[in-house]
């Protein structure tokens, strides 16, 4: 050290120091934020509208939308509370089916999916993990395992007569017990990550599709 | 006492006679936490890299003009910036990495070894020097976290950056890629360098 | 167990998650502080009396931060947090309680860069608690913290007794006793579920 005075410097020039650092780290934060919040946005976007099409087959184009307090409207700010999904239409801008956010406790944190639906099955037509933190050679085959994907190629999801909840609860059975379509077949190894899946599709797809199914004509007519 | 002269040791002692990681044992969290695929441990390396070359840098250049007392709080508000802008950037490249490095970027922020390179070198010497400093220690953080990095993810996935290396019938070692592969891994590197700390010793006696 | 229930979040990041054994946060005390029991123990206290304080801290100013829109500056403002907070309990403790404050010496400082103390703060926002549940999840990671230093700690005083090859001695050991028991804390894992 060069300094050989030991001399206390004022207050004011810490509080003058402090505040000129802090002034220059917020410029700096704020001007990077708003440089690569579109960038970001975008790739959100990206990542949405890939999930969204891949889950339902035919879909071309989607819409996002809010069911709150019983009724329909555009999703336009993501933050408004209610049951977000996505409308998807096939090219002739037919309603095909819907996709929309889940989750569930899985073995390490929350399992995240988005899943498909399609009207004219009353079934489930795909499940894509959008965030997870499952034991990466275990929980993840949930992704790559073809045969638990092909669970959902037409998992039943039928909703009971009153419309109140689904007719047959979805649940997950052990490796190789599946006897009934709105059954799915566990991996062997990977079976709270499976039950996971499983639980997140019972929760969200009860809570959500008996509602929708009450504004399909709305739907429709977008 | 440090002088202004730059050597190549000012380089080097980073990357291997003190070496971050191996020697020093700084920055634990997320060299045990990140390394379970080579891609990871590769764009941890480079982020730490970054905040620290930055961080070294503002800090130096600053070095007469902060305040004794207040220089702590200074270096964290600085560190924490740079982090943020990090965290933003790495968003905006890619989600998948984003969401597989977690919160492991923000963390960044408490390692030690940044704070401590900013307090014991970048703020007692002039900005090249540092900076040179800051670049050898963040390369061989990122080396280190390299060496766990694909051990655990050959041994645990079979595979190198995503390509598969042993075909379909090699036995994954799972366990490897789980956190407690991250401390055996670790371990054993530790052992390897001890090993030949000591035989080195014996020959020169 | 439903998944936010106090009992669910309190296990879960006892065991299951343990911050240190299976998210890797605060291995530098971890390391560092438990090489004897006695202070071990004080070190884990310490560490839970911040966590608590910093998680109670941590969910008021994202509240703050969230009505104004302004979540970019979350990072800066919790390390500033946790390391005021640092420097309170530090000064209380010097106060009130100067025997103690001498046995903790130059710990607490150490707390301010461990990352299970930003951590918790940061997990607790990404997994959206509400007051309750972020205070009872600062317990658990406090407590899971206790608990594997202190289980480090009983096994290196043993250790230290034992007949070892001069090559294992030293960091190596610690942690491929760390993986130990990080491999026994996974047989907690997907508990509840």
């Amino acid at each position: 050290m060069t300094e050989t005075t030991v001399e206390k410097p004022s207050s004011l020039r810490m509080i003058i120091s402090l505040t000129l650092v802090s002034i220059l780290s917020g410029i700096a934060v704020v001007s990077v934020y708003l440089y690569t919040k579109p960038i970001i946005d975008e790739n959100k976007r990206r990542a949405i509208e890939a999930a969204v099409l891949k889950v339902i087959p035919d879909a071309a184009g989607y819409q996002p939308f809010l069911l709150e307090d019983n009724t329909l409207k555009p999703a336009t700010d993501s933050k408004t509370k209610g049951l977000l999904f996505y409308a998807g239409y096939d090219q002739h801008k037919q309603l095909v089916g819907l996709a929309a956010p889940a989750n569930a406790q899985g073995y390490a944190d929350k399992v995240y999916i988005i899943y498909g639906y399609r009207f004219d099955c009353e079934c489930i037509t795909g499940v894509k993990v959008i965030k997870h933190a499952e034991t990466p050679g275990l929980g993840d085959k949930v992704i790559t395992d073809q045969s638990f994907v092909a669970n959902f190629d037409a998992l039943d999801a039928k909703v009971n007569v009153e419309g109140s909840a689904l007719q047959n609860r979805i649940i997950t059975v052990k490796h190789g017990a599946k006897t009934n379509p709105w059954e799915i077949d566990a991996i062997s190894g990977a079976t709270i990550t499976s039950r996971a899946i499983g639980k997140a599709l019972d929760i969200g797809a009860g809570q959500l599709l008996p509602q929708v199914l009450k504004f399909r004509d709305q739907l429709e007519a977008q | 006492m440090l002088d202004d002269k730059i050597t190549s040791e000012t380089f080097w002692e980073g990357v291997w006679e003190n070496n971050p990681v191996f020697v020093m044992l700084l920055g634990m969290c997320p060299v045990l936490a990140v390394t379970n695929s080579t891609i990871n441990a590769l764009a941890m390396g480079l982020a730490t890299l970054f905040v620290l070359l930055s961080s070294s840098l503002l800090v130096s250049l600053i070095r007469n003009w902060i305040p004794k007392q207040t220089r702590i709080a200074i270096y964290i508000i600085i560190i924490a910036t740079f982090v943020t802008v990090v965290d933003y950037v790495i968003q905006a490249i890619s989600l998948d990495l984003y969401n597989a490095l977690g919160a492991f970027i923000q963390l960044i922020v408490a390692n030690c070894m940044i704070l401590g390179r900013a307090e014991a070198y970048a703020s007692k010497v002039p900005p090249v020097k540092s900076l040179v400093n800051a670049l050898g220690m963040g390369v061989g953080f990122t080396i280190a976290l390299l060496c766990l990095g694909s051990v655990r993810e050959i041994l645990g996935s079979g595979t190198l950056l995503g390509f598969d290396l042993f075909g379909e019938h090699y036995q994954q070692w799972v366990v490897m890629i789980l956190p407690p592969g991250g401390f055996f891994v670790l371990g054993g590197w530790l052992l390897l360098f001890e090993w030949l700390r000591q035989r080195k010793e014996q020959e020169e006696s | 167990m439903e998944p936010t229930g106090l009992d669910f979040i309190f296990f879960n990041a006892f065991l299951a998650s343990n911050f240190v054994l299976a998210l890797f946060l605060g291995l530098c005390p971890f390391l560092g502080v438990s090489g004897k029991l006695e202070t071990a123990f004080p070190m884990g206290i310490a560490t839970m009396v911040v966590m608590l304080i910093s998680s109670v801290c941590a969910y008021f100013i994202n509240q703050i931060l969230v009505s104004y829109d302004i979540e970019y500056l979350r990072l800066i403002s919790y390390i500033a947090v946790i390391a005021s907070s640092v420097q309170l309990v530090e000064m209380t403790l010097k106060k009130f309680t100067p025997g103690l404050f001498r046995s903790l010496g130059i710990f607490l400082p150490l707390i301010t860069t461990n990352c299970a103390i930003l951590g918790l703060a940061l997990f607790q926002t990404f997994k959206e608690y509400n007051f309750l549940q972020s205070l009872v999840y600062a317990l658990g990671a406090g407590a899971g913290f206790t608990l594997a230093i202190l289980l480090m700690a009983g096994m290196r005083e043993r250790m230290d007794l034992a007949r070892l090859p001069s090559v294992t001695q030293g960091a190596a050991l610690s942690l491929m006793i760390g993986g130990l028991l990080s491999l026994s804390f996974m047989g907690f894992a997907g508990l509840g579920s």
